[in-house]
């Protein structure tokens, strides 16, 4: 009945996943079906109709969009040209902030601290939640609840998420606590002050907050997977694991590198989990910012090198689209062999 | 990618369901594994409720950790109100949140359905400026956003907070394709009867697409509700903070007080998860319906 793709994804806010039903309408089967028949029918209905009638329906739409996107996204093309300030406009300067940008080891220190997140993450965000979902699919109230509940991080505020866990974390927090309570460590794990440690504390619970998201996804592909496969694979004998292997994983193979695309994306533009749990300052001596943080810290107050931060900005736009493009190219290699 | 699109909770359970012989031992092991899951999402939330409301006979450092306080207590709440203006955090956060949410049910149902039932020159135009937008990641304009939210005069303002998420291209997109499936026929008819495509829209078109519209409601709202950065970057004045910019502002007052925290952050909590668990038929219907296509 309805339609696309990534339908919930929506709102959420704006990470996740706004790439997506970009790539996927050009499939969607909605998008074709009564095409045809319709596109001489449509045109009957059209002399009923004035010209403007459409810009109408059309105009607080295209409005907000061309303004508070399309606009942005060409003036920051613009920006990272030149040496702006929030203050001042800027001269054009040709590529000195990208010449800047390379010297500058807060950005190749946002770069790796990025790219790492998106190495460690996506993995775990393509496994787990297919096996959360596997275990949770069914009927069921107990079931139900337990779906439930493991979405419910998901529809928590990152910050609320961020001090849960800087508190946990914590030299004397819980999870040090019960470490040394049964005798696993001596001394307290600096999960919060430690350059690694801190970077890998994020990506837990970004992945501790992201697990049902991806979970819901995956349970709607278990769904369309035939179940004649699992009757033919339990009289073949085969056990759950084999099963797991033989029979869900390739049938939600699609769903899979669909995930991997969303959380590399997801991944690359972490924000809050790092800003909250280095409480704003990027971790000591600033060594654990990210490529959004960076964008944040250059970009705005009222030191805010604007265009400096365009090009941040753009180098950004350009590693990610690069790393959507390499994702669809693989995604079509795959399908073709 | 297969196409055929779920209408119910999903029914089968592929790993245990064929075999009777094992399925004892499986499902043990099953739900050991739900339940441990289970505690390590639900348990920090349980802590962060114990510490909450821990009184002054409680050591919160104790080990082995208690779970249950001994002296439990409320005054952390009333503290922590007392000294944040917590309350007009939630309240800013509604404003904005409806202003997102009113913006994109009505800039995207409209947009929506131009986009799919009506014939014009320049559709296709239309349709590209959405699907490009969708395309930009939120955070590679946020600078020039902030150059232009301030060039308006509404920086440190809540609507400032809530313009460029009025109405998403994605939303726009959603309502399309949901527009998009109506039969045809419906519309004929109207227009035999002499509808106008105000008419159709509302009469006949409308009622069809109430489900995709709860779906933008419900995500529209959350996005705007948990969203972060942006209200960050936008706003300066404390008595403008939206609960998360409010919440993170938490931290650097009263670092020295982990209970004073976790009551903040569990006053937050509350609306949403209010707000999750008496929608939560819509989120995995609109999640496995109109959603997601393996």
């Amino acid at each position: 009945m309805s339609a696309a793709h990534g339908g919930p994804v929506s709102g959420f806010g704006a990470p996740e996943v706004r790439t997506e039903p970009g790539h996927r309408a050009v499939g969607s089967p909605m998008a074709g079906a009564p095409k045809g028949s319709r596109n001489t029918r449509k045109s009957s209905l059209r002399t009923h109709q004035r010209w403007y009638v459409p810009w109408l329906f059309l105009a607080f739409g295209l409005t907000i969009t061309i303004t508070f996107i399309l606009f942005p996204f060409f003036n920051t093309l613009g920006l990272a040209f030149t040496d702006a300030t929030l203050l001042r406009d800027g001269q054009f300067t040709g590529l000195e902030n990208f010449r800047r940008m390379f010297d500058d080891p807060r950005f190749t220190t946002a770069l790796l601290n990025s790219t790492l997140y998106v190495i460690c993450v996506v993995p775990f965000m393509v496994v787990l939640p297919l096996i959360l979902a596997a275990l949770v699919a069914g009927k069921g109230r107990l079931l139900g609840f337990f779906r439930t509940s493991y979405y419910l991080p998901v529809v928590m505020s990152v910050v609320i998420i961020g001090l849960i866990w800087t508190n946990l974390l914590d030299s004397r927090g819980l999870v040090n606590s019960l470490l040394q309570w049964i005798g696993a460590i001596d001394s307290p794990i600096p999960f919060l002050t430690d350059r690694w440690l801190l970077l890998f504390s994020a990506m837990m619970v970004t992945v501790w907050s992201g697990l049902g998201y991806y979970m819901v996804i995956y349970l709607a592909a278990l769904a369309n997977i035939d179940q004649s496969l699992y009757d033919a694979a339990s009289v073949d004998g085969a056990g759950t694991v084999r099963t797991f292997l033989s029979v869900t994983m390739p049938g939600v193979r699609s769903t899979m590198m669909l995930i991997a695309m969303f959380s590399s994306i997801a991944a690359f533009r972490v924000f809050g989990e790092v800003y909250v749990l280095t409480g704003g300052t990027g971790g000591v001596g600033g060594r654990n910012v990210t490529m959004t943080m960076l964008i944040q810290s250059e970009g705005t107050g009222l030191q805010a090198e604007t265009g400096y931060a365009g090009a941040i900005s753009l180098a950004m736009f350009v590693i990610m689209g690069a790393l959507l493009l390499a994702q669809l190219w693989y995604q079509r290699r795959e399908e073709d062999a | 990618m297969s196409s055929a699109v779920i209408t119910s909770t999903p029914q089968d359970q592929p790993a245990v369901k064929p075999r009777r012989r094992r399925v004892r031992k499986g499902s043990i092991a099953r739900y050991a594994i739900l339940i441990l899951m289970f505690l390590l999402l639900a348990g920090p939330l349980v802590w962060q409720l114990s510490l909450s409301l821990k009184g002054a006979g409680d050591d919160i450092y104790a080990t082995p950790p208690e779970v249950i306080p001994n002296d439990p207590t409320f005054e952390h709440y009333t503290a922590v109100i007392d000294r944040l203006p917590l309350l007009r955090y939630v309240f800013n956060s509604f404003l904005v949140a409806a202003m997102v949410v009113g913006g994109n049910v009505i800039g995207a149902t409209f947009a929506g359905y131009a986009l799919a039932r009506l014939k014009f020159r320049g559709r296709g135009v239309a349709a590209l400026v959405f699907v490009a937008a969708l395309l930009v990641p939120i955070e590679t304009v946020i600078v020039a956003q902030f150059l232009l939210v301030r060039s308006i005069g509404v920086n440190d303002s809540l609507i400032g907070v809530a313009l460029p998420g009025l109405v998403a291209a994605l939303n726009v997109l959603l309502m399309r394709n949901s527009f998009r499936a109506i039969p045809q026929e419906l519309e004929e008819a109207a227009v035999i009867d002499g509808a106008n495509a105000w008419q159709r829209f509302v009469r006949v078109c409308l009622p069809q697409v109430k489900g995709m519209i709860s779906v933008v409601v419900i995500f529209a709202f959350m996005g705007a509700w948990n969203d972060f950065l942006w209200p960050l970057i936008v706003l300066s004045d404390q008595n403008n903070y939206t609960l998360t910019v409010g919440l993170n502002h938490l931290r650097g007052t009263f670092i020295d007080d982990p209970r004073l925290i976790a009551a903040g952050t569990i006053i937050a909590l509350i609306p949403i998860v209010i707000f999750f668990v008496a929608l939560q038929r819509f989120f995995f219907r609109g999640l496995e319906s109109g959603g997601i296509k393996g």
